[in-house]
């Protein structure tokens, strides 16, 4: 049994539920995301906060998946301020939908100015609502220089308790600098840009078990929406007791998540397909 | 040979992590081989700032210190501290060019 706590779902099809479901994923949430492309107006974000609030929770539900979501303006469309403000001003009218848990996934993606500035725009809406935040730290060579500046900009809100943030996509040499901050940390499980399986439960060997957890952030590019069981069966290959196992894919994830008052992982029976739709 | 670190809770032995993984990173570190193999028979030319960096992080790997891969994924960051004034692109190129743009 495991959580998937980063999962774009939008981006995959039902065979993938199928197989995330058979690998005993009974949870899962998605951040609001990049499409592959820039959208051409807010409207697009309003239709995608509907796709992420109405319909991906009845498809998930068909295999027995409890689905969640994060919204925002995603830092690679955030160099527009005006239109990323736009986009902002549309999410307080989706926070009462009952699989909102929070602001994400923010943060940088090439460390620019307006990236910054529009992050701390989102900050400011989860710091006024009292949500939870999910980041996103950028890839590859920006993510040391933007994981700091991220940590930096956090700190300028002090309402904001680390114990309610989560910093994604660590690896070896963000790890420590977001745990000593008392942040949450993600390890995304990539085939090449992130983290592998192995690297994951290095990382977990090094610097413990806590405020930690593991996602596939299966997407439309090179990802793996089963990451997660992977990183399992190599915990259990080098032996790791099964309570560690559980703690960092199961337990962990939900006791994060649970602080939003919405997060459920409770056994869900798979539902008929609507077929009004 | 180095020390590994002190908080390492791997409950492999020496033996087995080799056992267990030294298959798996012969066929790693053959692709590396090949990989430069392949960088030198297309032609001629200078390395750019990717291979410069590919060949630095090379030497990491043999100098028999611990915490290797943090020290790579250090290598091949932006050292900066301040925002670029503009995102030039949406993607990274997996190493840090020191000719980018400045803030």
């Amino acid at each position: 049994m495991y959580i998937d706590p980063h999962v774009h779902m939008v981006s995959r099809n039902t065979d993938d539920y199928v197989r995330m479901a058979r690998a005993g994923c009974v949870a899962i949430t998605e951040p609001a995301f990049w499409a592959g492309y820039d959208r051409s107006s807010p409207q697009g974000f309003f239709d995608y906060f509907r796709q992420l609030t109405e319909f991906e929770p009845r498809r998930a539900a068909q295999y027995g998946i409890r689905h969640h979501t994060w919204l925002c303006i995603n830092p690679k469309e955030a160099e527009d301020p005006v239109f990323a403000r736009e986009v902002i001003g549309l999410i307080p009218g989706f926070l009462e939908k009952r699989n909102v848990l929070g602001i994400g996934e923010i943060g940088l993606n090439k460390n620019s100015r307006n990236e910054l500035e529009i992050l701390e725009a989102h900050l400011q809406l989860a710091s006024d609502h009292g949500l939870l935040v999910l980041v996103h730290t950028p890839h590859l060579e920006d993510k040391l220089k933007g994981t700091r500046l991220i940590l930096d900009a956090i700190r300028r809100f002090p309402k904001l308790d680390a114990g309610r943030v989560l910093i994604d996509h660590v690896e070896e040499h963000t790890a420590k600098l977001v745990l000593d901050r008392g942040f949450w940390c993600g390890m995304t499980l990539y085939p090449d840009t992130k983290c592998t399986p192995q690297r994951a439960v290095d990382i977990i060997e090094c610097y413990g078990s806590e405020r930690i957890w593991m996602n596939s952030a299966g997407d439309w590019g090179h990802s793996d929406p089963i990451a997660v069981p992977k990183a399992q069966m190599e915990m259990r290959r080098r032996g790791h007791l099964e309570s560690l196992v559980r703690k960092v894919t199961f337990e962990n994830p939900e006791r994060f998540l649970s602080q939003s008052g919405r997060f459920s992982a409770e056994p869900l029976r798979p539902t008929a397909p609507d077929i009004t739709r | 040979m180095s020390e590994a670190p002190t908080n390492a809770a791997c409950p492999m032995n020496r033996t087995q992590v080799v056992d267990a993984y030294f298959m798996e990173h012969r066929a790693r570190i053959l692709d590396l081989a090949a990989f430069l193999d392949r960088v030198d028979r297309a032609g001629p030319g200078a390395d750019d700032f990717r291979m410069q960096a590919f060949r630095a992080a090379l030497s990491i790997l043999g100098d028999g210190k611990p915490e290797r891969a943090r020290r790579v994924l250090e290598l091949l960051s932006d050292p900066g501290t301040e925002p670029v004034a503009k995102a030039g692109m949406k993607g990274a190129t997996g190493a840090h060019d020191p000719k980018a743009g400045k803030a």
